[in-house]
Formats: C-alpha cells, structure tokens, sequence
C-alpha cells in the first residue's frame, strides 16, 4: 500500500480570536472581484467548448452583421427612391441595436443553464462548500453569463459598423448614439441575465425556467420595439447630444438591474440553492401563512389572542418592524411637499386666485355649497384614498417598493404647491390650516404609514432577514402589510373621510369667519 | 474535531434535523448510518456551513458554522452525494480550478494534485476529459478534490459507493493513514461493513435524531446484549444443553451443538468445557458467534419505530 504524504502542511486551525481581520473596501472589491473571476474564467472556457453556444455566437458575430448591413443598405436605397431618405437613415441605426440585441438573448440561456441547470442537477454542491461566498459566486456567475453573448454583441456591431463605414453606405453616425446603443446593450444583456437568476429562484428545472423567461424576453422586446420607435420619431434623433429618451431608458434600466442584481444576490445563497424547495404551488399553506403573520405579535407568528393584544401588541410589532420604511418616506413626503411648494414659487406654474376679500364676500354661498352637499364627498373620499393605498401597496409589489414612493408623495406635492399658491396669494395661513389639518393629520398619517409599508413589502425582497428565505420574509411582509392595512389604514382613512366631509368644512368656514 | 450541540434543522414544518449532539475528536472516524431521509446529508451541509442550522451550534476544526462559514468550508473536504464534475474540462484542470478557489500557490496544486491522483491509481486520468472517466473514477477523482488542499476535517458521503472492490480499499486504507494524522473523518454510508472496519465511533441517524451512538463495541453490548458463543462437539450432547443452564444463558442447541450467551465468557467458557471433557463429550470448536453492525443497525432501528409506534 502507498502511504499518503502530504505535500502540504496540515490545513490546521488558527483559533479565531487571535487572527487580525484587516479589511477595507478597495481590498474587499479585489478579493471579491478575483474570487469571482475565478468562476468566470472557468465557465466562460466551459462555455466556449460548447459548440451549441460557440456556433450562434461565430455565427450572430460574424455573419449576421453583414446581412444587416446589406438590408440597411437595400432599404435605404429603395425608400430613397420614394424621396424617403430619412427612413432609410434612421433604419441604420435601428438595426445596429438589433444586430446588438440579439447576440445577448444567449445570455438569458447561458444564464438559466448555469443557474437553474447546475441547480437541477445538484452539481453546484461542490462549489457551495469552498470558502467562495455568495457574492463571489453570484457575481462570477453572472459575468460568465454575459461576456460570451457581450463579445458576440459588440464584436457583430463593430462587424456591422465597419460594414458601413467603409463600404458604399459611409456612414457616419453621431458618436453618442453609438455610445447609447453600446450602453443600451450592455444594461440589457444584464437585466436579462439579473432577471434570469430571479426567475430560475422560483423553479428547480430548465424547462420551468424557460417557460418563465418570456416574463423577461417579452417586456424586453417591447422594450426594444419601443426604443426603435423612439430613434426613429425622436426630434433630437440625430443631436450630437444623443436622444434624451434613450438616456432616460439607460437610467431606468441600471436602476432595474441594479435591483435585479440585488435581488438575483439575495437569492442567490446556498440556503436557497440546496434547501428543499419544491416546484409545487401552495396556495393553502401560503394563505395560512399570511393570515398567521396579518395577526402576529412577534417574529415567530405567535397570534394576537384578542382585539386588545392586537392593537396593543401585533399592530406595534409591526410599526416597528417598518421604522426605517417609515423614516424614508417621511424624508421623501417633505421633499414632496417642499417641491410642491417651490414650483407655487415659480410665476410661471402658479394658480391665479382670487384675493382673500373676494373669498370672504363669497362666504355665504361655501357655506350652503359645504352643508348641502356634505354627505356625497365621503363616499368619494373613501372611494378615492382606498384606491390610492391599494395601487400603492399593488406597485410597490411589482417594482421592490420604489413605486410605493411615487404615489402617495404626489399628494404631498399637490399639498405642497397648493399651501405654496396660497401662501404667495396672501391668504392668511389659518384659512389652509383650518381646511387641512383636522383630517390631514389622520390621513397623511395613514398614507405615510401605507408607502413605509408598500416600500418594505417591496423591499424586503431585494434584501431578505439574514437567516430568512426571500419568499418567507415576502410572505411575513404581506401579513404585516395587512395588518396595518385593516387595524390602522382603513379604519385611519374612514375617520379622515369622516371629519373631511362634516368637520373640517366646519372648522374652514369658522376659520374664514373669523376674517 | 468536530463538535455539534442540540443541531436542528427545520424546512418550513418539517424538522429535518432534530437536535443532534456529535463529538470527533481529532484523528478518529465517526460513521454516520442511516437510511436514504433519515437527516445525513442535512447534517453534513450544516457543518459545511451551506445550510444555516434552525438552532443549535456545530463546530468544526475549531470555527462555529454560523460565525465563521469561510474558515469552516476552508478547514473542511467534503465529498458530495452529487460529484458535481465539469464534464468538458479535464483532470488536471478541474483541480487546478479548485485549487485556485482554495487560494493554492499553483506548483503546489500540481504537486499535490499529481501525488493524490497517483495515490488513487488515476494518474494515466489526468489529461483525459472527465466526461471520460468512469463512475468509480469519478469518485474517486472528487474524493481528491476533498483532499486537495489538505484539510483536518473530512466529511465523506458514500466515499466508496460506486467503487470496484480494489478502488475501494484503496479509498479505505488513504482514510487509515490520513487519520494517523490527526484528520477527523465523519462518514455517511450504507455500507456497514465498511463503517465497521474504518469507525471508531457509529452514530445511527433516524428520523432527524441520533437514536444510537457509541463505539461498536458499546453498540453490540448495549442492542445485542452479551457475546454469543457456539459450542460444537463430535456426537450427542444428550441434555448437556439443560446442564449448562444454571451456569450460563443457553439461546438454542441442536443434536451436536449448543448457543449460549455469557457476560464473562473468560470465566465461563472454559467451566463450560471443563463441564463438557467431564461428561465424556469431546468438542471440537468453541467460538464466538460474530455479530455485524448490520446486526446492531437493524436492531437500533427496530427498536425505535417500536417506540415510535408506541408514542402515535
């Protein structure tokens, strides 16, 4: 028999509390960065021995581009034989994106092959136990993913450029817009690639992810169908400066991938990866779930046993488990109202009102105007704010909360412009305070709360509890989110309406009496 | 060394792993038993830090799994269920790839790479694709990875399962000499011949709980009782069999021999033939009967869905 001899020293423990941890960002980014290459490297030589992505990509990079220019250059030829040059023109452009766009749908595939492939046949196992963390993993991953279809992509676009540059078209297109459709590329290649680990998190097999990539492919071919509208309707389609609608998409698209990305990280972890998760719909257990969490009073879903416990109890639990939603949207609410007010400022934006002796000639007819019809705004009222929290909670759950910031500060601005308006015209405050704050005070409370609510449930998955899954503090989340809704939004919102529509005209016209 | 406190593991409702208390020490092997469900490879997955236990500590080479899950996969070698082998990449460079993940100088990779795989009998393997390989190769191929950067924990699943008799002592006698070296092996198998020879300590797993642990000896004591000795004589006992009962504790006899179990068979076995040369009976052997882990392992597990049973 061979005796082992190790080559090496014995791999023996340093106990924990004498080793120095020094670490600072920069030596973070580099450890984490060259741990991610390490994958990266691997897969991308794995995935250039495959002859069933090397193809396509030979293939997009090399024959594509020049069938594209030959059909820019037909095209063209033949609109401008109809006085329609411009068509042409704009068609070159367009089709640079195309001859980009296409080369990084592999990347969708390379994605879910390597995410949701290694995940079907338990081979990523081996890798989940060396010392790689998470993010070194996700993020080498990741870009293993993207650089075969990126180089494909930009290696058919040069192919496509050069086509036209020195062949007979010459063409000379504005550097930006290059740079846009280069940029526009990259993004999508990685949204789709963020997207595709977000997608295959939700399933065990290839065939499940596949069929659930059409939430990706489609909204980004729409995408792309609109970004040609857009470069070929554009006014400023052949500025210098690029066109302001393709920069404002590329902002938009860094920030979805920027939120896929922290979302594909989050779920991303080993936990998620080798826990028992089954491709099974649970509508019961997940109802069961959700109702136990809409009555909790502590994180492990112990149920409020009364009416007393749960306004006591479960209701402040849940505050305080949304403390920082609550302080971002306030932050974000004053910013509202601020803005609101600045834009009353501006000449330009500002509502022509009657001076304050002109209203208070007029008081006689607000008060037969306010009592005859105080019954008929309540139902209103209600019907109203119930529908603005509802969209509030509905798109903050499809856009990680961010919508739950858009909404309900719209209020806040109107406020903002509308006491900004009034306080330009001279009015004297008490009139505004007395039409405001008796209900304001309850419903922009409940509103408040509401976003801080709709933006946690959002964002909760993007960032899950340590030791949580992504669908578990999802699911916490909603009941939480029910909670307040039915012991504090609604109850809030039918009070405010209440006060609304019989005491604040009230107090309105008692401040205006006192004029 | 390893060192688990009340372990637990929880899927949503399900407790997969239930409190389980383990102790390694360092240089010996603990072979964890248990059939295809009962929490092994759970178990193994919380000392590797890939899943977070529900409650309860593990340490392993001297890290806590929750606090330090880097140091832990770092001073571990695991053999996975699944080998999870780059089929398109080839021997060398699989471990080369690893060895990079391990933060490995390069040389050294090679160098160590080069000794194990001569170790295994695969050295002729190194430059062939591993799409290539067989299954037992492929083992053994992932059993080097485990060992490639010479860690003082093992923790081998099923390490000789699709292994041909030769491969697998092999296997057997590199865990014998890595565990003179002060390595602690934990061992999940089916293959209870081969926990007995290679195991100092057995644990039984079922149901997510340790239902027996202890050394195969204190396991044979504590679920088969007593050694059983057989005697076999030339002829006919003729009621020699109801003699020896006032002495010690007959289990069967037949016409030419007897089974009979004793707490101190240095005392009783030679009285026993004493007895039999004075009755004119001549023996011709007296020897233990041999009980298996196999003996033991479906004893434990019978008894405890006895109690199972009991308890629904």
């Amino acid at each position: 028999m061979t005796t082992i001899t190790p080559p090496l020293e014995l791999n023996t423990t340093t106990p924990p509390s004498t080793r120095k941890i020094v670490s600072n960002p920069l030596t973070d980014f580099r450890r984490v960065m060259g741990n991610a290459l390490i994958i990266t490297r691997r897969e991308v030589s794995d995935s250039f021995r495959d002859w069933r992505i090397l193809a396509p990509i030979i293939i997009l990079t090399f024959m594509f581009p020049f069938l594209a220019q030959f059909v820019a250059t037909q095209f063209t030829n033949y609109v401008d034989s109809f006085g329609a040059r411009l068509i042409g023109e704009r068609t070159v452009p367009f089709l640079l994106m195309i001859v980009g766009f296409f080369p990084i749908s592999i990347s969708l595939v390379i994605a879910l092959e390597t995410f949701v492939g290694e995940k079907e046949r338990r081979s990523l196992e081996p890798l989940l136990s060396t010392p790689l963390t998470n993010t070194e993993l996700y993020i080498g991953k990741t870009l293993a993913a993207m650089i075969p279809p990126l180089l494909s992509s930009f290696g058919g676009m040069g192919v496509y450029m050069l086509s036209l540059f020195f062949g007979s078209y010459q063409w000379r297109p504005e550097f930006l817009l290059v740079v846009q459709i280069l940029i526009l590329t990259g993004v999508q290649a990685l949204v789709m690639v963020a997207g595709a680990v977000v997608v295959s998190s939700q399933t065990n097999s290839t065939r499940a992810a596949n069929l659930l990539a059409s939430f990706i492919i489609i909204p980004m071919a729409l995408l792309i169908q609109g970004e040609s509208i857009i470069m070929f309707m554009a006014p400023d389609a052949e500025s210098p400066r690029g066109i302001g609608a393709l920069w404002a998409i590329i902002i938009g698209m860094i920030v979805v991938a920027v939120l896929f990305l922290r979302v594909g990280n989050s779920i991303f972890n080993r936990e998620e990866l080798l826990g028992n998760i089954i491709d099974r719909l649970n509508i019961r257990g997940f109802f069961g779930k959700v109702f136990r969490y809409a009555r909790a009073v502590d994180a492990s879903g112990t149920p409020a046993k009364n009416i007393v416990q749960f306004y006591t109890k479960a209701i402040p639990y849940s505050l305080s488990q949304i403390r920082p939603a609550i302080k971002i949207t306030g932050i974000v609410f004053i910013i509202a109202f601020v803005a609101g007010a600045l834009v009353a400022m501006l000449p330009a934006y500002r509502l022509p009102l009657p001076s304050q002796d002109v209203l208070l000639s007029a008081r006689g007819q607000l008060h037969e105007f306010v009592f005859r019809v105080e019954v008929v705004p309540m139902g209103f009222i209600i019907d109203q704010n119930i529908r603005v929290v509802i969209l509030t909670f509905l798109l903050g759950t499809f856009s990680f909360g961010v919508m739950g910031l858009v909404i309900p500060p719209i209020t806040l601005a109107v406020l903002g412009y509308i006491s900004g308006t009034v306080f330009v015209a001279g009015y004297n405050p008490i009139i505004l305070a007395g039409s405001i704050l008796p209900h304001g005070i309850i419903e922009l409370t409940v509103l408040l709360i509401a976003s801080a609510s709709s933006l946690a449930m959002g964002a909760v998955v993007t960032r899950p509890p340590k030791g949580s899954t992504v669908g578990h503090a999802w699911t916490v989340r909603l009941g939480d989110s029910i909670k307040l809704f039915i012991g504090i939004i609604l109850p809030g919102l039918l009070i405010a309406a209440v006060i609304e529509s019989i005491i604040t005209p009230r107090i309105a016209l008692w401040a205006l009496g006192m004029m | 060394m390893i060192e688990c406190h009340n372990l637990t593991k929880d899927f949503g409702t399900f407790r997969a792993v239930d409190n389980i208390n383990l102790t390694v020490p360092a240089g010996s092997v603990l072979a964890l038993l248990g059939a295809n469900g009962a929490g092994k490879t759970t178990t193994v997955r919380m000392m590797t830090s890939i899943l977070q236990p529900t409650s309860g500590t593990a340490r392993i080479a001297g890290y806590e799994v929750s606090e330090s899950p880097a140091e832990v996969r770092a001073h571990v070698g695991v053999l996975t269920e699944q080998h999870g082998l780059y089929e398109r990449m080839k021997g060398m460079d699989y471990l080369m790839f690893f060895g990079r993940v391990y933060r490995i100088d390069p040389h050294e990779t090679r160098r160590r790479a080069s000794s194990l795989m001569e170790q295994f009998g695969l050295t002729f393997a190194l430059d062939k694709r591993l799409g290539e390989y067989s299954k037992g190769m492929k083992q053994k191929l992932a059993l080097v990875r485990a060992m490639l950067h010479n860690p003082p924990v093992l923790l081998l699943d099923e390490p000789t399962s699709a292994m041909d008799p030769v491969s697998a002592k092999q296997v057997r006698d590199a865990i014998i000499e890595l565990q003179k070296e002060s390595r602690t092996f934990l061992i999940t198998t089916h293959n209870l011949t081969e926990a007995q020879a290679l195991a100092n300590k057995i644990a039984i797993i079922r149901r997510g709980r340790i239902i027996a642990s202890g050394t195969f000896e204190e396991l044979s004591r504590q679920f088969v009782g007593d050694p059983t000795m057989e005697l076999r004589v030339k002829g006919e006992l003729n009621g020699f069999a109801k003699e020896l009962s006032d002495m010690v504790t007959v289990e069967e006899s037949g016409v030419d021999w007897i089974r009979y179990r004793t707490a101190q068979p240095q005392n009783d076995n030679p009285n026993v033939l004493r007895q039999a040369m004075g009755h004119g009976i001549e023996v011709i052997t007296l020897a233990p009967v041999t009980k298996t882990l196999e003996d033991i392992y479906l004893r434990v597990v019978t008894e405890d869905e006895g109690k199972t049973e009991d308890l629904s």
